[in-house]
This record gives structure tokens, C-alpha cells and sequence, in this order.
């Protein structure tokens, strides 16, 4: 009796898998740089080319770098999202606009407003290369000390930025 | 005013499909004639209104009307017009409504040829094609309308993706789903005979034709598939291990143990429990293979357009389809008994043995597919499985397979004697590894491998000419050679030509794997490269116009010895609308070998890329997998499955009696 109760046993073991699967994202693939320092760059500003700017000079403050381009779809549906983020004054928002031709990008910004206190200018995408960008937009917040921890890849949402960024950046900005 | 008109013939076949599961099974149960009787005419309703349905989005996509959205994203104006018919099944809606309208096809033609099953029986089956019918409307209905309007219409549509605007992709969903369909006969089949209580040869008899129908569509289905892959996407290769191309094998190599074990069943009454349970996980894996390509589970080239609303709904249907029929089973299979008894040695031994290899196989197959997921649901981490995994357990598995398939037809049922096949067998054997050691060496060089791989496939051929010259020999003297030869049964032939099919794959499976070549080079108008023989030369490239495209073509004539073999026009395009580029190989195709030479980039004003390659026996493969279903449709086809829909239905009921 019990070696025909095998198949529907496997069977259940199977749907609950497949169930658990379809809240995976077989695509997502998780940041090795969790935990890590920020990779070093120095980048022209996307509004000033002759600055300059550096992760370096953010030490000690919590700070969200943006991934962003003109040419990026989903970037327009989070970009409320990171407006309302930047106007309340939680935490800075820096953008790093990828792999974008100067004008498109300065047009971009001022057609849909610009929550970045600065954004830079990542032409060539090598920047986006270390930090592991593979599809934009992506959003890192760092810390203090310049260790990343925490990587959102795809836009984000007022649910997200409510339940993972903002306690986030309340609790690194107490240590 | 059509995309409504086939929204509600939508409505209408669910409601029909609804009347005829439930009619057929509850009538069974209760023993009501009328509603039984009652079952049909509301399957061949479902298929008048299904049609109706399909009708409605074909004539959509012909007259470009792209207020539908689902005309909107797969087609395009500039699109021909065969292929705005077959983007009718180009995305995800579309072909749930295909995957419906072949259901409703299937069942129609099972109401057409059950008129020999007793009347219980043929509601059953009815019933449960029915049911499954309905749950696939209703996913249609709530999560995939292909007649949803998208309102402002777009000037234009999103076109067909280009790698399906060719004929071998046409051709591949259609195979495909019939196979996948079909399996839900013998399904059906097994459900009614678990309800029924009531399984034994004439069941068997009734489930073969269709199954091996099935079958059959399905070898086509997937061998259109590989060889579309070999010739389209520019790389030269046939069979990924994609999640997808797993998602229809599995099917295939549970649906080939299924026919094997229905001969068993019919012949001998043994393997009831493994016949139907075969019968539900080949129909199961189907469902599954729907599921895979459609959730978002898996990643895979071939993936549809995901939405978890859809996967639940799928999800919910396996459950009930498969997690029903799988209880049904426990509950009834007990009852279902032993058939007759066998020796360790004997046909139904090495049949027995051949089920368990092909559900070792298809098991590994779905641990392989469904593992990366498995490890990232436990949180250990990403990763994929492909060819290593696959190739290293699934040929070991079909190297006794195809010892067997050489050995089994021979064996005598009940009880085989070993000296009695060795000795039938020993000019097989001695042909077999005669091929196994000279061949390689013809084709160049000896390997190990590929010896096997000649050493299997040619003992496979060389004793299905020992079963066609025994069935001749051993016939009434007196008579001629081509009389007895017609007094094969068909059925006979069918497994034969199978087999032979089997053995033609895996030769070109070997050859290809064990002596292809290929060279990637940068060449300039008149540089010439020598691959196997052959002299490739490159003479440049032209922009040319297709309907919907821009591309550049190639010239690359190809001479063997001073002498022309062919002239060769690689392309590279791109389609407009999606801006999409594509290389479209060139090919010249040959009996023992293919020329394959694709387009890569340019690296400078004149100089390319170019990729030749060299194929042995490569269309070996698609022959013998055509061989295959030519068996299948020959063995489906023997005059006795029709013989016996004349018998009257009462023997059935005295022998159900005893």
C-alpha cells in the first residue's frame, strides 16, 4: 500500500518547491560587495565637468548612491521615489549616471527633476563595471566607514525604501 | 467586435467543457445513459466554440488589428502574412488558446473513434478531458485573454520576435502541443480505468493508438525545435539542456516508457500499476513543462512573458490535475492486481527494465532542471546545471536501453532462454562490432566513445534485420517471401522502423559529437579557410532588403578538391521594428555532412568574423527522429486497433465479467 503513496508524496514535496519558486527571482543574482568597502572612483560631475568627486569624499556620512541613465526605463518609475526621498532630507542621494551621453543626461534631469545632490558622470560604464551594476537602475547605500550594505537591483519602491532603506540608514547613522 | 465574439466563444466552450467533465463523470458514477450519452455532443460543442475562439485572433492578426494587445505586442504590419498567422501562438496567450483548441481537436476525435468503448468507459475519458479543458479556459479567462483591448490602439504593433519568424518555428509549437496533448488522452484513459476499477488488456488496446499518436507528434515537436536551434541561432549547436527543450523531453522519455509498457499491458495484462502511473507522469511532466516555461521559476531562453499571477494559477491547476489523479491512484492502484507472472529472464523482464531506465532518466532529467531552483529556495546559494550534469547521467543511462532494444523484441514472452537469443543474436553482435572498430577508423580516427556509440546503434539496426529476416524465414513454407512480408503486421513494421530510427539518431548523435570541426577567423574579401576538406572563401559583403529587415550578406563559395560544392550566403539582419539582430547561418545540408558557416561581426570596413563548421551525419539526427515518429504513426495505424472498433461492445462486458 504504502510504495503507491511515493509518487503523490514526491509530488507534494515538488509543488512545495515550485510555490516557494515563484517568489524567487531566478535572475536576481545577490551581491558579492555586501559587507565590503565601496569600490574607489573618481568621476567627473555630470553638471560641472571640471570637479571631480570621490567616494572618499563622503566618509564619515551615510549616504545612497543611485544608478541611473536617460535611456533607462524603469529609472522614471522610481524616480518619484527618489524625489521624495531626497526632498526628506533622511538621508543624501548621489547619482551616477551610466553609461549616457552629458547632454541626454543633463536633459533628463531637468525634464524630471533632480534629487541627487550630485551626480556623476560614468561615461564608459567601468565605474558601474566594480560596482557590479548589471541592471540599471541599482541602488547602494553606504556607510560611515565606505562598506556597502545594501544593494537594491531594480527601481525602487515607497515599500522598500519605507521597510528596508530608511531603518537602514537610521541605524547606521547611530553607530 | 471579433476579439468579444471570441471572448465569448471563450465562455461558451468553458461552459460546455464544464457540462461535458461533469456529465460524463458523475454520470459514469451514477450510471445515468442520458447524461453519458449527453457527453458528446458537448465535447464537439467545446471544439465548434474553441475554433470559433482561434478563428476570431487569427482573423485579428490578419486584418492588423492592434487594438488587441495581444495583436499589438506580437505582430507588426510590415510582418508577412504566414507569419502574423503563426504569431497567433507567438507569445503566451495565444498559445494557451492554441494548447485549448488541440485539446478540443483531441477530444473530438475521441468521440469520433470511441464508439467501440462501452458507454462508461468513453463518458469517463470525456469527462476527465473535459475537466482539464475547463481549467485551462478558466486560466485563459482570468489570467491570459488574448482579447483584451489596449485602448489608445498603437499606430503599430511590437512585431513577432525574429527568431520566431521562420517556418521550422512555425511548425514547433502545433507538433509540440499535440504531443503534449495527446498525453492527455492516455491520462484520461488511466483515470477512467482507476475509477472504473476496471484495467486490463482491452483498456490497454484502446489507450495504444492514441498514445503512440501522441507520442509521435511529440518526437516531431522536438526534433523541429533542435534543428530550428542548429540553424538559427548561428552557433551550430542542437540541444542546450535548456530548462525548456527539458521541460518537453521529460514527456517524451516518460511517454516512451508508456508505449512500451501499454504493449506489455495489452499483450500480457502485467505492468498495470506501472502503465497507469507512466500514463499520469507522462501527462503530469506535460503540465509541469507548461508551468516551467511560463511562471518565472526558471531561467531559459525560452521563457514566455512571466507573471506570478499566472504560475499560481498553473500551480493550482497541477495540484488539483495531477495531485487528484496521483491520490486517485493511491486509493485505486492496490485494487488494480498483478498480471501474468514471468521469468527473471523474458521479454516482460527486459521491458520491465526498460520502464525503469526511462523513469531513471526522466527523473534525472527533472533533478537536473529543477536543482538551481531547489538550492535557491534552501538558500544556499545560485547556481546552473547544464551539459556536464546532464550528459554525464543521462547517456550511461541509454546505453542499456539500447541493449535492450536490440535484445527484447527477440525475447519470447513469459520465459526467454539465453542461449536460444545469444545464438539468434551472434551475427548482430558480430556485425555491431565489426562497425565499432572499422568505422571510426573511416571516419578519420578511433576513439572510445564513439566506438560505443557505432557499437550500440549498429546492434540495434543489425537485430531489427534479425527480427525482419526471422519473421520471413520462419513463415509456411510454400509461401513467397513478399507474402509473408505483407503478413507483418503493421504494428510490427511500425516498431521496427522505431527502432531503426533510434539507431540512425544515435549515429548521428556519435559522428557529430565525435568528429565535428569548426574555425573562427577574421578574413578579408578573398581570403580562404580550409576546414574538412573544404575550401571556404569569403567574397565580401552586401546590404540587402528583406520585407521587415536590413541585412548583410556574405558570399562564401566552397569548393572540396578545385571543385564547387556550393555557394553559401550567410546574413547578418536586422528586423526594424524591435531593432532586434540576428545571424542567419548558412547551411549546406548533406547526406553524411552538413557545411555550416555563420556571419559574426565586422572588424573593420571589409574584414568579418566568419565561423565555419564542419558536421558529419549531423541531419542523422533529425532523420532518425523522423524515423521515430514514422514507426509511431505507423504502429498507431495497425489494422487490429481498427479491427477491433468493430467488434461489438458485449465482449468487452463478458470479459470485464469474468
Amino acid at each position: 500500500m504504502t510504495r503507491f503513496a511515493i509518487p503523490i508524496a514526491i509530488f507534494v514535496a515538488l509543488l512545495a518547491l515550485l510555490g516557494i519558486g515563484l517568489k524567487l527571482d531566478p535572475r536576481e543574482v545577490p551581491s558579492p560587495l555586501i559587507g565590503k568597502p565601496a569600490p574607489h572612483f573618481e568621476l567627473p560631475e555630470l553638471h560641472q565637468a571640471a570637479r571631480t568627486f570621490s567616494e572618499r569624499d563622503m566618509l564619515g556620512k551615510v549616504w545612497v548612491l543611485n544608478v541611473w541613465a536617460s535611456w533607462c526605463v524603469s529609472c522614471r518609475e522610481e524616480h518619484p521615489v527618489l524625489l521624495d526621498l531626497a526632498a526628506s532630507g533622511a538621508v543624501p542621494v548621489y547619482g551616477l549616471n551610466y553609461k549616457d551621453r552629458r547632454e541626454d543626461g543633463l536633459a533628463w534631469l531637468k525634464g524630471m527633476g533632480d534629487p541627487y545632490k550630485i551626480s556623476i558622470f560614468d561615461f564608459d560604464g567601468r565605474v558601474g563595471i566594480d560596482y557590479g551594476v548589471y541592471g540599471v537602475p541599482e541602488t547602494y547605500v553606504i556607510d560611515k566607514s565606505g562598506i556597502i550594505r545594501y544593494k537594491r537591483i531594480g527601481p525602487l519602491t515607497p515599500e522598500i525604501v519605507k521597510e528596508k532603506l530608511l531603518p537602514l540608514v537610521r541605524e547606521l547613522d547611530r553607530a | 467586435m471579433i476579439p468579444e465574439l471570441g471572448q465569448l466563444a471563450l465562455a461558451l466552450g468553458l461552459a460546455l467543457a464544464l457540462a461535458q467533465g461533469l456529465l460524463g463523470l458523475i454520470g459514469a458514477a451514477r450510471g445515468e445513459n442520458v447524461w453519458m450519452a449527453a457527453t458528446r455532443p458537448a465535447a464537439r460543442g467545446q471544439f465548434v466554440f474553441v475554433a470559433i475562439a482561434f478563428a476570431c485572433l487569427t482573423t485579428s492578426f490578419i486584418h492588423n488589428d492592434f487594438t488587441v494587445a495581444y495583436v499589438a505586442t506580437n505582430s507588426n504590419s510590415a510582418l508577412p502574412l504566414q507569419y502574423r498567422v503563426a504569431g497567433v501562438w507567438g507569445g503566451h496567450e495565444g498559445s494557451m488558446l492554441l494548447w485549448v483548441l488541440m485539446l478540443s481537436v483531441w477530444t473530438c476525435g475521441v468521440t469520433l473513434f470511441s464508439r467501440h468503448l462501452p458507454q462508461e468507459m468513453a463518458a469517463r475519458v470525456l469527462g476527465v478531458m473535459g475537466l482539464v479543458s475547463a481549467g485551462f479556459l478558466l486560466f485563459i479567462l482570468f489570467t491570459s485573454n488574448p482579447f483584451v483591448r489596449i485602448f489608445p490602439a498603437p499606430a503599430d504593433g511590437r512585431d513577432l520576435n525574429p527568431l520566431l519568424q521562420d517556418p521550422g518555428m512555425v511548425m514547433h509549437p502545433p507538433m509540440l502541443y499535440m504531443g503534449y496533448v495527446g498525453f492527455s488522452i492516455a491520462f484520461a484513459f488511466a483515470v477512467a480505468a482507476l475509477l472504473s476499477g476496471r484495467l486490463d488488456a482491452a483498456w490497454a488496446r484502446w489507450s495504444r493508438p492514441w498514445t503512440t499518436a501522441a507520442w509521435s507528434f511529440l518526437t516531431v515537436g522536438i526534433a523541429l525545435g533542435s534543428g530550428w536551434a542548429y540553424y538559427e541561432l548561428g552557433w551550430g549547436g542542437w540541444w542546450f539542456w535548456d530548462p525548456v527543450e527539458n521541460a518537453s523531453f521529460m514527456p517524451w522519455l516518460t511517454g516512451t516508457a508508456l508505449i512500451h509498457s501499454l504493449a506489455v499491458t495489452e499483450k500480457r495484462g502485467a505492468f498495470r500499476s506501472w502503465t497507469v502511473l507512466l500514463a499520469i507522469l507522462a501527462f503530469a511532466l506535460s503540465l509541469l513543462g507548461t508551468f516551467l516555461v511560463r511562471s518565472g521559476v526558471l531561467t531559459s531562453v525560452h521563457a514566455f512573458a512571466t507573471d506570478p499571477t499566472r504560475g499560481i494559477f498553473i500551480l493550482a491547476l497541477l495540484a488539483l490535475v495531477i495531485g487528484g489523479s496521483l491520490l486517485l491512484y493511491v486509493w485505486r492502484a492496490p485494487k488494480i492486481g498483478l498480471g501474468g507472472g514471468f521469468e527473471p529472464l523474458s521479454r516482460e523482464s527486459f521491458l520491465l527494465a526498460n520502464n525503469v531506465i526511462f523513469a531513471a532518466a526522466a527523473g534525472s532529467v527533472l533533478l537536473g532542471t529543477l536543482y538551481p531552483l531547489a538550492l535557491d529556495a534552501s538558500g544556499l546559494g545560485k547556481i546552473s546545471v547544464g551539459p556536464p550534469y546532464f550528459e554525464t547521467v543521462f547517456v550511461p543511462l541509454m546505453a542499456p536501453a539500447l541493449f535492450l532494444m536490440g535484445v527484447g523484441p527477440l525475447a519470447r514472452w513469459k520465459k526467454a532462454s539465453l542461449p536460444d537469443l545469444a545464438s539468434r543474436l551472434r551475427w548482430a553482435l558480430a556485425a555491431a562490432v565489426l562497425a565499432a572498430l572499422a568505422l571510426p577508423f573511416a571516419m578519420g580516427r578511433w576513439g572510445v566513445m564513439v566506438a560505443l556509440g557505432v557499437l550500440l546503434a549498429a546492434w540495434v539496426a543489425a537485430s531489427g534485420f534479425v527480427q525482419l529476416y526471422e519473421k520471413v524465414r520462419n513463415a509456411a513454407s510454400g509461401v513467397s517471401a513478399w507474402t509473408r512480408l505483407q503478413a507483418v503486421p503493421r504494428a510490427t513494421y511500425g516498431m521496427l522502423l522505431a527502432h531503426f530510427g533510434v539507431a540512425v539518431f544515435v549515429v548521428g548523435v556519435t559522428l557529430v559529437k565525435g568528429y565535428e570541426s569548426e574555425k573562427d577567423v577574421r578574413m578579408e574579401p578573398g581570403d580562404t579557410v580550409e576546414l574538412g576538406g573544404y575550401t571556404f572563401r569569403f567574397d565580401g559583403v552586401r546590404d540587402v532588403k528583406g520585407p521587415n529587415y536590413v541585412a548583410g550578406r556574405a558570399q562564401i563559395p566552397v569548393t572540396r578538391d578545385g571543385k564547387p560544392v556550393a555557394m553559401l550566403y550567410p546574413e547578418k539582419r536586422i528586423y526594424r521594428v524591435q531593432n532586434q539582430p540576428m545571424t542567419e547561418a548558412a547551411i549546406d545540408t548533406g547526406f553524411t555532412r552538413d557545411l555550416y558557416v555563420s556571419l559574426g561581426d565586422a572588424v573593420s570596413d571589409t574584414a568579418w568574423v566568419i565561423r565555419v563548421h564542419h558536421k558529419p551525419f549531423i541531419d542523422w539526427i533529425w532523420g532518425g527522429c523522423l524515423l521515430m515518429a514514422l514507426g509511431g504513426v505507423l504502429a498507431a495505424s495497425d489494422r487490429r486497433y481498427r479491427l477491433a472498433a468493430r467488434r461489438p461492445r458485449e465482449e468487452y462486458a463478458v470479459a470485464a465479467a469474468r
